[in-house]
């Protein structure tokens, strides 16, 4: 029996030697290949007496499974080892930057823009838009403003070319234009908001020759300058995100509203470079408003001893400019990449009113 | 509109602050737009008596003078003004004091070992002027002690209001003074407007001479002739107001006129009398006529135009501005006043196309009261009579005041209706009273405006006049209905599309730019446009002039910018209108981008210079996400003129194109002074179908439970054979069997017959009902091979 002890003693030393797969191999070929000293053994079990074998069988059965363990166990160890000094090799730098990616960005008047339909289209206002080159007729006249009315002196106004019969359609100085057209178009009731670019001949610090204006129009039987207050101070709270606001009217005139009101915001301008809204002693023209103007009424083509109702706008960028701190207008049409990244906005912060506008 | 508040008292009798009244006149729509409040500003400034100015002990241009100052005994001052001398009288300022130019506290200094205790100051110093060659000089009876302010006679407010257009009543300060009585600031004096006796008959006579049908050109022309004038200075307190709001005093018989159209609203002229030939005329100018007018400039005039003629020619443009050779001087003996109406429309007119900006335009444009024509000669005769003296005619006149009056039928109720406010009847008639409207009658009441209010024609007009003046402060809140309790969309779906468009882009890395819609023609014409049609008349810049017949070169401008600034790497993108032609609505929305640069430096090597398929992943995202789905429509090689024409590609929906991509033509990026290359596409979003699907519930998920199968095939074709052809022929093989099929290699060069390239395909077959046997799969194999060589002529590589 000195065999069996020796050889498994000889065995397992081999398999504690065997320092690779290889070797280790060597060593399992050597015990349990088919011409194995533990396969030899194992054939000599045939050629024994029954008792001999009843002695001689789990002896040498038993050294195999321990050589085999053995095995298993090595070649365990040896493939860990050796995933070791491969991960050990494979180490990275991990502070060197990550693959670059662009960061894209939304525009601040888009931004604003899906905040001001998510506001309004919470109150069922659809959001109506018109052509940038429009009809002087619709731009004008329609709107109570026949030529060489002196309100037109208030619209620094873009001619296109001349067309053969001498006159120029015009860049819309206003979006009031695509009031016409939804008037001459639907029937009351009537609740639409119209954002989009307008243009006026003017360019210096505070104004750009092309600018976005959004205008609100309601058309019912009933809406009155009471509503159009409360309108206002709703869509001011939302946009703002502020508790409450204070609004102050004071007459104006517009050719295509009677009565014609302008509105002051309440802030706070006391730290330059920040307002705060609904408190503080300095007001803020935000919009123009009024009764839609019975005559502009009756130009689209709507009964104005039927209908009545409101109209007010105001500027887009300027809303942008006020919530989001940006001090001046002229660069947000001049696409400089330092400035499109500090103020846009992530393409995934999609203004809702349960989620919030803005962060 | 500019006035003081001494010049508003004239004709209102207050009480009120200048605080109230301004609160005032913007709460009822005259909309006050600045204060120039010297007497407040330089309050503490006073004036003071210069005892002694003597020699400064220690420096020969500084002069130590003893100043009474009306508080206590005299001050020692140092002062360094060459015109500083005993007994003047000048203005002072105490120690504590800011002085105005320098926004510092004036301190007791010494000035060379001397002590100074105040200072005597310049008229820059208190930001009045840019004198200051030295100090002030006051009147000599200016009082010690008295605020300087008042002896410089700036102690009264300047208000200047914003005044809209419709509101030529109240381009008048005693239409301003009405508005005020109105709304319960005082009372309202009229002043005197009896007529003055004519003493002989007018030697010029006014005539209208308008062709049948034009007489609302001037329909009332009247005038008055005074003999024996002495023209000189008008009086200080008349020069005080017109200087106080800009104007230059010239002469008493300019003042007047000036002074009445500005306190009246009602302009006049004053031709002197000696310098006409015949009687006056109102007609229409000749075409070409010239008119050498009081602004020293001569205009060349149309037959649309109305001039104010004697027998030698024009010698005035009605309405808008004197001639210069019949304007009164000096030694001006006789004067002719002319006091007319004219159509304010063609008043507009002739001040646009002459460019003429005068206070008669201004009121003549925006209407001015036709009753006023004989009470403006009146007012204008008086004071001419009081400051230069002479003899005044019978008042000559042509035509006649217009019939203004209009009859509005009111219903009380309106004012709730449209304003949702409450205003007692009481109220109401008494406002509309006040501003001088006549109220008949009970519900619906009959009321007829003023002759000055040309602006009102109707009962929202009137609604508006009851609420400025009552307060529109006092318009509650009132919330509307909801169309519905839980909000509905209100987005069309191209709206919706838009916006998932951009951001879409944004989250491919893309910044969202806004750019001006008017880009050079220069560049206009490189993108098909540049024409005539799409021109602008009269651009902002000379560089912006062209409507911008794609999106393109506005990127291409900033990505042009940027590089300037030393960024070379943008992926800029716009969603934005392009323009077909000048015409209203031929304009498409666009959504398109660019990128160009290699990207960001990196140690990963990760860039590569963008080129046609970025652009298509790029074309393609955009509108697989407006789509809601994967984009099947055809590609087409080659694109518009602007991109390179063998690396650029067309995708189109039946007749209509839905995008262009590609990389830019180096032409191109050379006229934009780019180094390419430059990746783009343009999106037409216009183009693109709303979604047919009838529900919102998705088409159900099958898969197949079968073991699907891939096999590669490489297939030798002629270059000109596009991919898309080998594809559709590796499809069109087994349509039910071939899930998917795609390139995964393209080669040409050794190995590959010169004008041939390889293609790889990879094919997924995935049968539905049962797993494919060997001889299944060869056989479809087979079938693939034969439809791609028959389709185009190629072979199986070997």
């Amino acid at each position: 029996m000195a065999d069996v002890s020796k050889l498994e003693t000889e065995l397992l030393s081999a398999i504690g030697a065997a320092s690779d797969e290889a070797a280790l191999e060597q060593v399992r070929v050597a015990a349990l290949g088919k011409k194995g000293s533990v396969s030899e053994l194992l054939k000599t079990l045939g050629g024994m007496s029954p008792d001999e074998r009843k002695t001689q069988g789990p002896l040498i059965n038993s050294l195999r499974d321990r050589v085999s363990d053995a095995l298993a166990r090595k070649k365990s160890a040896l493939g860990d080892a050796a995933l070791n000094t491969r991960l050990a090799s494979e180490r990275v730098d991990v502070t060197l930057p990550a693959r670059p990616e662009p960061q894209g960005t939304i525009h601040p008047v888009s931004q604003v823009l899906d905040e001001i339909t998510a506001i309004f289209g919470d109150l069922g206002f659809a959001v109506a838009e018109g052509p940038d080159i429009e009809f002087d007729d619709n731009n004008f006249t329609k709107l109570n403003i026949p030529p060489d009315h002196p309100a037109r002196q208030m619209h620094d106004t873009f001619y296109m070319a001349k067309q053969k019969d001498g006159s120029s359609h015009v860049l819309r100085t206003h979006t009031s234009p695509v009031q016409v057209r939804t008037m001459l178009t639907q029937k009351p009731p009537i609740r639409i908001i119209s954002p989009g670019r307008t243009y006026r001949f003017e360019s210096d610090a505070t104004h750009a020759p092309m600018f976005h204006q959004y205008e609100g129009l309601v058309i019912d039987e009933t809406s009155s300058l009471a509503n159009l207050k409360w309108v206002l101070e709703e869509f001011y709270k939302a946009f703002f995100e502020v508790d409450k606001v204070e609004l102050r009217a004071r007459p104006s005139y517009f050719p295509f509203t009677e009565p014609s009101v302008e509105w002051d915001l309440r802030c706070d301008r006391s730290v330059p470079g920040r307002i705060v809204f609904g408190t503080g002693n300095d007001w803020l023209e935000l919009a123009g408003s009024g009764m839609v103007n019975p005559r502009v009424l009756e130009m689209c083509g709507i009964d104005p001893t039927k209908y009545q109702g409101f109209a007010f706008g105001g500027g887009l960028d300027r809303l942008a400019m006020l919530k989001y701190g940006i001090p001046d207008v002229r660069p947000l049409f001049e696409s400089d990449v330092r400035w499109l990244k500090h103020y846009g906005f992530s393409a995934f912060d999609v203004p809702t009113l349960d989620g919030g506008l803005s962060r | 509109m500019k006035f003081t508040l001494s010049w508003l008292k004239a004709p209102l009798d207050t009480d009120a602050s200048a605080q109230q009244i301004t609160d005032k006149l913007t709460s009822i729509g005259l909309e006050v737009e600045s204060v120039e409040d010297a007497g407040t500003r330089l309050k503490d400034f006073t004036v003071a008596y210069v005892v002694s100015a003597e020699k400064h002990p220690n420096a020969d241009k500084l002069k130590l003078c003893m100043v009474d100052t009306g508080a206590g005994e005299p001050v020692q001052v140092v002062c360094g003004a060459p015109n500083a001398r005993t007994g003047m009288k000048a203005v002072f300022a105490k120690p504590g004091t800011v002085i105005p130019a320098t926004g510092a506290e004036l301190k007791i200094g010494t000035i060379r070992g001397v002590e100074s205790r105040g200072m005597l100051c310049s008229i820059r110093e208190l930001l009045l002027g840019d004198e200051h060659d030295g100090i002030i000089e006051l009147p000599a009876d200016a009082k010690v002690g008295e605020p300087a302010a008042k002896a410089l006679g700036l102690n009264d407010p300047v208000i200047d209001i914003s005044l809209t257009p419709n509101r030529g009543d109240a381009a008048s300060v005693y239409g301003i003074a009405r508005d005020l009585a109105a709304a319960g600031m005082g009372r309202l004096r009229d002043g005197d407007l009896s007529p003055v006796p004519g003493k002989f008959t007018s030697p010029i006579h006014t005539k209208l001479d308008f062709p049948f049908g034009a007489e609302n050109a001037a329909p009332m022309f009247a005038g008055r002739f005074i003999r024996g004038v002495k023209n000189g200075p008008s009086p200080k307190w008349l020069q005080d107001w017109l200087k106080a709001v800009g104007l230059r005093p010239i002469s008493a018989l300019v003042d007047v006129t000036n002074f009445l159209s500005l306190d009246r609203g009602r302009p006049l002229h004053v031709f002197d009398a000696a310098k006409l030939k015949g009687n006056l005329r109102a007609r229409f100018a000749k075409d070409d006529e010239h008119l050498a007018a009081l602004d020293g400039k001569t205009y060349t005039l149309d037959s649309e135009m109305v001039v104010i003629a004697d027998d030698a020619g024009a010698q005035s443009i009605g309405g808008v501005m004197g001639g210069e050779h019949s304007s009164c001087t000096d030694t001006t003996t006789d004067v002719f006043i002319e006091s007319a109406l004219f159509d304010p429309v063609r008043i507009a007119r002739t001040g646009r196309i002459l460019g003429i900006v005068s206070d008669a335009r201004y009121r003549f444009e925006r209407g001015v009261d036709p009753e006023f024509v004989l009470p403006g000669i009146e007012l204008a005769t008086k004071m001419i009579l009081e400051f230069c003296g002479g003899e005044p005619s019978e008042v000559v006149v042509a035509g006649a005041t217009p019939n203004w009056t209009r009859n509005i039928s009111f219903t009380p109720a309106a004012v709730k209706k449209l304003a949702g406010i409450d205003v007692p009847r009481d109220e109401i008639v008494r406002i509309l009273g006040a501003l001088g409207f006549t109220v008949e009658g009970n519900d619906p009441m009959t009321v007829v405006p003023p002759s000055w209010r040309n602006d009102v024609v109707g009962s929202a007009d009137l609604v508006e006049e009851v609420v400025r003046i009552y307060g529109l402060d006092k318009v509650p809140s009132m919330p509307m209905s909801r169309p519905s309790v839980i909000a509905r969309s209100t987005l069309t779906p191209a709206q919706r599309r838009c916006r998932i468009v951009k951001r879409t882009l944004a989250a491919r890395g893309f910044n969202e730019t806004v750019n001006f819609s008017f880009i050079p023609r220069g560049h206009a014409k490189l993108f098909g446009g540049g024409d005539e049609a799409r021109q602008l008349q009269n651009p902002i810049a000379a560089d912006l002039d062209a409507m911008r017949p794609s999106v393109l070169p506005s990127l291409l401008a900033a990505a042009q910018r940027n590089a300037a600034r030393g960024f070379n790497d943008v992926m800029l993108f716009e969603l934005g209108a392009q323009f077909e032609s000048g015409m209203p609505g031929e304009q498409k929305t666009v959504a398109a981008g660019i990128r160009s640069g290699v990207g960001a430096k990196s140690w990963t090597k990760s860039g590569h210079a963008p080129d046609a398929f970025d652009a298509k992943a790029d074309m393609l995202a955009a509108l697989e996400t407006a789509m809601n789905g994967p984009m099947t429509a055809p590609i087409k090689q080659g694109a518009a003129a602007w991109y390179h024409p063998g690396r650029s590609g067309t995708l189109a929906l039946g007749p209509k194109t839905l995008a262009y991509f590609g990389e830019l033509h180096p032409k191109v990026l050379t006229a934009f002074d780019l180094k390419g290359p430059v990746s783009a596409f343009e999106v037409f979003m216009d183009a693109i179908p709303d979604s047919k699907a009838k529900s919102k519930a998705r088409s159900l998920f099958a898969p197949s439970q079968f073991q699907p199968v891939e096999r590669d095939f490489a297939f030798v074709v002629d270059n000109t054979i596009s991919a898309d052809a080998v594809l559709k022929a590796v499809k069109s093989a087994e349509r039910d069997l071939i899930e998917r099929a795609d390139v995964f290699d393209v080669y040409e060069g050794k190995g590959v017959t010169e004008g041939k390239k390889s293609l790889a395909v990879s094919v997924r077959l995935q049968p539905k009902d049962k797993t494919l046997t060997d001889t299944e799969i060869e056989a479809i194999a087979g079938k693939i091979v034969a439809a791609v060589i028959k389709a185009t002529g190629g072979t199986l590589r070997a």
